[in-house]
Parts: structure tokens; sequence; C-alpha cells
């Protein structure tokens, strides 16, 4: 049992937890994942580690509430325990070596997955661009803890009603326009954002990798479901990555197995939102 | 003299395709007595020589045949730690069953069913616990991965008295027998008893740790354990590598049975693991992993389900029961027959297969005859789902991050005698990741050969230090 030391929510659909894992707070990497499952019923899922602390044998997850799981998940509080956690899976992050000049793209809940990476370029002494966007103001995540560790910040929203207006790939296309040739970029988002940010980093032939997040059940190679077509070659995002190149990566291919289940998560959803409400009836 | 076995009663074909009990529903007393009976008790028994743990076989099926079914379970029990089990999925008829004097002439005898038959009676009338009178010696033994191998070197290293603790990386104990094998052959409350049974000798199990990834041998080492058996299995999925692979709705049977067996997937929305079948299924491959998908994707609803294997009936490696079974189910067989590029639709999702037919050739090292594609021979089926079940190697995870650890170039762990012993002195394997891709007694028999080598080790090594 995995024990939920701290909760907090960080937008209105996103919420950030720091969970008691000893074993895997002592080796995660930035970059890497764990697989939880929430109870007997439970069905597995990656989560990316935000951060770590091996002395109080913690890690820090953020997630957002799409599915079934991650519903019951942020119903959780303080206290309360998850059945199973295991990790950290994937490999770390391969970060430029000594100091760099590093953009770190951030889109949605995936922006939290990028923090690691941006705190660990900050020790290594590089010059670390943090681009972060979120569709409307109360949705931007984190931007105290970027603060700290960016050398520069720049938040868009879609709506403009916090920082610039428009997509980060926007922000990206105007850096580059005016001359900007970081050594790497680093994009970690919902797959279409990584797409499109990988079509404009490709004109100016910058290094440009994401962080992939499909479909798996045990993370360690055994079912193959996370499999991903890079650069004409199969891959398994959990053994493999989750890290790939992204001018390389066939995002359709990912984009259409990513929806195989969208009719089973709906039931699934449906299902618990039905037994939360009955649940809420007896209680009154 | 009965000249046949006496039969097990099973599900008839029509009901089982509906559910996920199992099929084979085991010998009722008086079955049981009646097949003992058939055993001439022979004073070399020659099954004994064919069974990989070595059990007492004449002398428990004596015991069933004055109804004294404890001491048989006993006796068996002195030799296999996981009777239920390999009551069940055990291939006898290349092994114990073999070897009996009976078959010469006759059918032998059903040795598995009265294996079975023994533990079961066990697992029904003997629910309070003894607990093993061993003297603890203290010395901590870590062993990765908890299938038949792991969990067979466990016992009897707590049998000797040893710290034991398994490592096991999913969240719930059993190895293949909970991920792969199929509740309808190998009911997941008997593996979960048989569990039971080794940790009630003493074995603590940790689960959801990845020896590799959350802690190394190394670490281990440095929390105080002093040897390590590696029964880490044939883990990663074989593919066909053809076009179209990647489609939505291509499973590796890994995937397909894993969702289905240790997440439960067959009772979503109950449980919240999905999967899709949809009414045409194909299986590749033809071995019991290719029968037990197909099998499944059967009670799961689809309507065809067609086994695709590139050699004939003769030369494929599933059990002569598990096909027998597969095709009593209705599960069509396209024998001679390779799949070459899978076809989609506009969403990507899986809505063909083509294939070559196959003639054989000449035969290849194992002896089994080479399939050799016709030319011009190429067809299309319709199909929902493509099942891949041609195989698996080990995992890499543990061999990558242990320094000195010697690997074959298929990826299984190299051994330096029989006990399994690997290049590192203190770090044996056995099972898949030894052997690839086998079965669950010849990993049980290398689980066996491992804890005795580990017990001598230690010995010697505590020797070595009193001497000094």
């Amino acid at each position: 049992m995995f024990e939920i030391k701290k909760k907090e929510q960080l937008a209105p659909i996103i919420y950030q937890m720091e969970v008691s894992a000893p074993r895997v707070a002592k080796k995660a990497l930035p970059g890497q994942f764990i697989i939880i499952r929430i109870d007997e019923y439970g069905e597995r899922i990656p989560l990316t580690i935000k951060d770590s602390d091996p002395e109080k044998g913690t890690i820090t997850i953020v997630f957002q509430v799409v599915g079934k799981t991650t519903t019951q998940l942020s119903t959780l509080n303080v206290g309360d325990s998850i059945l199973d956690l295991v990790g950290p899976l994937g490999n770390p992050t391969e970060l430029p070596e000594g100091k760099s000049n590093v953009i770190c793209v951030g889109g949605g809940v995936g922006t939290a997955c990028m923090y690691p990476q941006v705190k660990e370029l900050s020790k290594r002494g590089s010059y670390v661009t943090a681009i972060i966007g979120a569709r409307t103001k109360e949705l931007v995540l984190l931007e105290e803890d970027f603060r700290k560790y960016a050398s520069r910040l720049i938040i868009c929203t879609d709506d403009g009603s916090y920082g610039e207006k428009g997509f980060v790939s926007d922000v990206l296309r105007r850096l580059l326009d005016a001359g900007e040739r970081p050594d790497l970029v680093i994009a970690i988002g919902p797959l279409m954002m990584m797409k499109v940010l990988a079509d404009v980093t490709r004109e100016y032939g910058v290094k440009t990798m994401i962080s992939l997040n499909p479909i798996m059940v045990d993370g360690t190679g055994m079912c193959g479901g996370c499999r991903v077509t890079v650069g004409g070659e199969v891959k398994f995002t959990c053994v493999d990555g989750p890290e790939f190149d992204a001018h390389k990566v066939d995002f359709n291919e990912l984009m259409m197995r990513q929806r195989y289940y969208l009719d089973e998560e709906k039931v699934s959803k449906e299902k618990h939102a039905c037994k939360l409400q009955l649940g809420g009836n007896q209680n009154a | 003299m009965l000249e046949k076995k006496t039969k097990m009663p099973e599900q008839p074909p029509e009901e089982r395709i509906c559910n996920f009990d199992e099929v084979a529903q085991g010998y009722t007393e008086e079955q049981a007595i009646l097949e003992a009976s058939r055993c001439l008790q022979c004073k070399k028994p020659a099954c004994v020589e064919g069974c990989p743990v070595g059990i007492n076989i004449p002398a428990f099926i004596a015991k069933i045949k004055e109804r004294d079914y404890k001491s048989a379970i006993d006796i068996i029990k002195e030799r296999n730690n996981l009777p239920a089990i390999c009551g069940r999925v055990c291939p006898q008829e290349t092994q114990c069953e073999e070897m009996c004097v009976m078959g010469r002439r006759y059918e032998p005898v059903a040795i598995g069913r009265l294996e079975r038959f023994a533990s079961d009676w066990e697992l029904k009338h003997q629910p309070e616990k003894v607990k093993p009178s061993v003297e603890k010696n203290g010395t901590k033994i870590a062993v990765i991965g908890s299938g038949p191998a792991g969990l067979t070197a466990a016992a009897d290293l707590a049998k000797m008295g040893y710290d034991v603790t398994i490592f096991e990386a999913f969240h719930t104990p059993g190895g293949v027998l909970v991920y792969g094998i199929p509740e309808f052959r190998m009911p997941k409350d008997i593996v979960k008893k048989e569990v039971e049974y080794v940790q009630n000798l003493g074995v603590k199990i940790e689960t959801n740790v990845i020896v590799g990834k959350t802690v190394t041998i190394d670490d281990l080492r440095e929390e105080g354990f002093k040897a390590f058996f590696l029964s880490t299995g044939a883990g990663l999925p074989v593919f066909l590598r053809i076009p179209g692979e990647n489609l939505a709705g291509v499973y590796s049977a890994n995937e397909f049975l894993t969702r289905v067996n240790l997440m439960k997937a067959y009772r979503f929305p109950e449980y919240d693991t999905p999967i899709k079948v949809g009414k045409r299924v194909a299986v590749v491959g033809g071995g019991n992993v290719a029968m037990d998908a197909a099998r499944v994707a059967k009670r799961l609803g689809a309507e065809e389900v067609m086994i695709i294997y590139r050699r004939s009936e003769v030369e494929m490696p599933a059990r002569h029961e598990e096909i027998e079974h597969a095709k009593e189910e209705g599960i069509k067989f396209f024998l001679l027959t390779d799949p070459i590029e899978v076809l989609g639709n506009d969403k990507l999702q899986v809505r063909g297969l083509r294939c070559i037919k196959n003639k054989l050739g000449e035969p290849d090292m194992k002896g089994r005859r080479r399939p050799v594609p016709i030319p011009g021979s190429e067809f299309e089926i319709e199909i929902d789902n493509l099942i891949v079940a041609i195989g698996t190697t080990p995992n890499p995870v543990i061999t990558k991050t242990t320094p000195g650890l010697e690997v074959q170039v298929w990826g299984g762990i190299v051994t330096k005698d029989d006990s399994g012993l690997t290049s590192i002195d203190d770090v044996w394997a056995g099972g898949d990741i030894v052997s690839g891709a086998a079965t669950v007694i010849s990993a049980m028999g290398a689980g066996k050969k491992a804890a005795k080598a580990i017990d001598q080790y230690i010995k010697q090594k505590i020797n070595v230090q009193n001497e000094r």
C-alpha cells in the first residue's frame, strides 16, 4: 500500500499528490514514470514522476482527470492509499552534458511532466527556456515552481486570458524565427501539440525529444500494447522510451491506437459516476 | 483390466464457450479410485523417471486406492510444492504417462488427473494450516519472479530453513500462472491457494518490485541477501514483423491474455481494464498460448475464431488435449498458412489479413519440416482482431542491469551447470529465462535443482568461515 501524504488541486481538474513509495523514490530520475492500480478492480495506468524525495521516501505525481481511474484517484485524500505502485519505469531523459541551451515546452498536464527536466538542467547550469501553455488562465500549472528553475519562462493561453495569446507552437516558432537555435527542444503534452511542435522544429533542424504516454499494461516490455513506430522501427514506449526523437515518430498511428478503447472508457466512467451518485444518496 | 483411462467430467463445449469456469472438472472419489486401481504398482516404476521433480507416483496412487488421500498428497508434496497446478497443466503425455508400462498395450494410467484429485482434495478438506516446524537459519535468499520456478525454489529453500523473499514485478504473484494461463484451464483461486501454501512455509513475497529498475541485485546484496535465484521467465512478446502489425486491434498474446487473466477484462466493466473483441478473430501460432488465446476470444463473444499456423497439425507444439478442446469449441484451423500483411481501415483498425499458403519442405534443426511459401497462393480473410502468439523471449530488464551476468545471443541467461549457476558465483537462474519458453514443470524442476545448489553453496561458505 502506498499512502498519499499530500494532495493539492493545481487547477480545476488537475491534481498533485505526494505518495509514499520509498524504493521508487530512491531510484527515480527525470523522465521516468510509474504505473498504479488503485484497488482490486482497477486498471494499470502510467503516470509521470514529477519529483522525488529519497530522504522522505516519497514521489510526486500530477494528473488530469480524464477517465474513470483518474476520476477515482482525484477522490482519494491524504491518509488514503493506492493499492499498487511500481517503478521507476522507462529510461531517464538524456539531457545534454554540461551547460547547454534547451527549450522545454509543456502543454496541459504535460507541463508537470517537464518540470523534473527543467529542474535538472538548471542544476547543470544550462540556459533553460520553459514555455508553458494552457487553454485558459486557471489551467496554467506550476508557474511558481518553474520560475524557480527556468532561466526564462514564457506562458501562453489559447484564449489570451494570461500571458501571450496563442499556442506553445506559435511561441516556439517566434523564438526560432528570431534566430534562436537551442541545442535541444523537449516537448511534453497532448499528441496533437507534440506533432505540431515537431513540424515546427523540423523546419529549423532543431533536435526535439518528446515523451509519450500511450496505453500500456505492465510497463516492463511484456505486452507490447505501447508500441510505436519510430523511424520505421517498432519500439515499445515502456522500455525503449518514453522519450523519442519527435521527427521520427509516426503520430497518426499513435493517435489511432490511443483511441481504440474510447467507447469502453466512456462506459467505465459513466458507471463510476453512477456509483458516486448512489453513494451520495445513501449518505444523504 | 480397464484398457482406457477413466474419463474426467468436462463442461460440454456449447456451455463452456459462454463462461470462464474450468473446463475439466476433476475426478469424483469413485472415479479416482477406479483409475488408481489401474496402476500396476511396478517394482521399478518408469513413470517416476519421467517426472522432472521425481514424485513417488506408485506410492501416492496406492494411497488413493486405499482412500487415504491425506497420505497421497503428503507423498506428492515431498517432491512437488504446487501439485494442483501441475495436475492441471503438466504435459504428462510426454513425461510420466509416456513412460507408464500400461501405455505399451493400453492407455497409460491418468497420473496427472490423479495428482490433481489428491491436491484438490487437500485444498477442499484442509483449510486450517499447520505451520511447519523448521528451524530458521536466518540466511536471506532472494528469488526474483514468482512463477513456477521461483515459487518452487522459494518453497524448497524455506523448507531448509532459509529466510526467503520473492520479488515480483506484477501486483499479484504467480507469474505466467496468473497472467498467461486462462481461468478455465488454471483457476486463479487455485494459484492463490498454492501461493499461500508457499507463504505459509515462511516465504515473504514483495509485489510491485522490478529487479533491475526498483532495486538491483547489488542493492539487494547490500540489504543482506546472500544468494539469488533469477526466475523471471520469458516475458517479451515476439511479433511477426509484417506490415500493418501496429494497427489498432492487433494484440500480442501476452497483452490479450494479461488483460483477460490478470486484469480480469472478461468481467469489464466490473473490472476497469477493457478488452475489445470483434466478430472475427485470427490467432497466429500453434502452441498452447495460441490455443488459450483462441478459446478466450471465443468466450468473449467472437463468432468466428481462426488459428493460423504455418506448418501442419502434426508439427503443432500445443498439447494434443488443448488442440482437441479448441476444435470442440469450434475454433477453425488454417494450417500451412502464413500471414503476410495486416489490412486496416481508415481508422487504422484491423479489417483483414493477407495470407499465403505453405507446403512442407526439408526438416529444420529441430527436425520439424520447414514451411515453404507457395508462390501465387495469396488470399485474404476478413478479421476484426489479430492475436500474435508466435512465442516469447526473456525480458532484458534484469540482465541489462546486472553487470557480469552472461547472456546468450537470444537473451537467455548462460548457466554453467545443471543447477543453474550463472557467471556470477552467488546467482542462479532457472525456468524460461534459461531454457526459453517451456513448461511449468520443467521450470519447477529447475527451481528444485537451484535450491539444492544454493543450500550447498551457503553451507560451504559457512564452513570456510568457521575454519578461519
